[in-house]
């Protein structure tokens, strides 16, 4: 059976605790790198990440965008929106197509 | 273009023309592929983006009412009332192949049979903002789910269209008039030898006549 869980700052992965995702909470590079191939490596199928927290291990997120499992979403933060969730969206597009062609 | 470096032989001949045919008949099997499957890439990605949307919103809800139950609250009060969740969310993971990619799709299971079962915590000392926050994230938690399961199609598939295109374009412009021109080769060259083969027994011709019958 497989799991979900949620990095990010504390108060932006809290929330999701009650909600029964398994919550990590990680701001450091480092530890977040290691965190993410420990969880791909344990059965966790999804691995929700704040944005800011995606931006420290952009390169860990690549990694695995190839692979099946695990499935890498990132979410806004507690402080905003950065967009960098779309964005990730617009790159798939244009790799794909060539050109961005959503707007 | 540049020619292949062969023989100018029939047996060399016929095996490039066998060769040319299968690389069309690739070619256009890959250009069918390429074309359904961004057919299927544009419908995954319209959903994509609309999720993406619905479930910022949402998040960004939840997290502003966070944000005011951080504030009335003790940090500590906060983290202690999530700490122990009701609920647990366990996945299933299934495979859909389309067009022989393989993505991954996700049913949910809840340990506790009500799904609005999720306040882990009494009402009397925490605030109500920290309860708009969880129930706000309950509410949006399926279209997560189906969101991670949609957001790893797209990059899938958005690899194999990359790979087939930069095969049907090598197919296309690079194989395909390679063997063509090898081909054309090879036939020029062919004709070429049978003509002087015809020029020079004509030579031979003449000269044994002349040499028999001493013909001017």
């Amino acid at each position: 059976m497989y799991k979900a869980a949620v990095i990010g700052d504390s108060a932006s992965v809290s929330g999701f605790a009650a909600l029964g995702l398994s919550v990590f909470r990680e701001t450091e590079p480092e530890k977040i790198t290691k965190l993410i191939s420990r969880l791909a490596a344990n059965d966790f199928a999804v691995i929700y990440i704040t944005e800011p927290a995606a931006a420290l291990v952009s390169d860990t997120i690549n990694k695995y965008r190839s692979s099946k499992l695990p499935s890498i979403v990132l979410i806004p933060a507690i402080e905003g929106n950065t967009g960098d969730g779309m964005r990730a969206l617009h790159d798939a597009v244009e790799k794909a197509v060539g050109s961005d062609i959503l707007n | 273009m540049a020619r292949l470096n062969v023989n100018p032989t029939r047996m060399e001949l016929s095996k490039l023309k066998k060769k040319l045919t299968s690389a069309r008949r690739g070619h256009k099997l890959l250009k069918d592929k390429r074309d359904e499957l961004m057919r299927q890439f544009m419908n995954l990605i319209k959903e994509n983006r609309k999720l993406r949307t619905e479930v910022e919103a949402a998040i960004s809800e939840a997290n502003r009412y966070m944000a005011v139950a951080g504030s009335v609250m003790q940090r500590e009060v906060l983290e202690t009332a999530l700490m122990l969740p009701k609920q647990e969310v366990e996945l299933e993971v299934t495979e859909k192949n389309v067009m022989s990619v393989y993505i991954p799709e996700f049913q949910t299971k809840f340990r506790s049979g009500d799904t609005n079962d999720i306040y882990s915590y009494g009402m009397a000392f925490t605030s109500i903002d920290l309860d708009g926050a969880v129930s706000a994230l309950n509410s949006v938690l399926p279209k997560m789910i189906r969101l991670a399961e949609v957001e790893k199609a797209c990059q899938l598939m958005a690899d194999e269209i990359e790979k087939t295109r930069r095969r049907v374009n090598a197919l296309e412009h690079i194989m395909i008039p390679d063997y063509e021109e090898t081909i054309k080769y090879i036939t020029m060259k062919l004709s070429e030898n049978e003509r002087s083969t015809t020029t020079s027994l004509m030579k031979v011709k003449d000269m044994v006549l002349k040499d028999s019958h001493k013909y001017h």
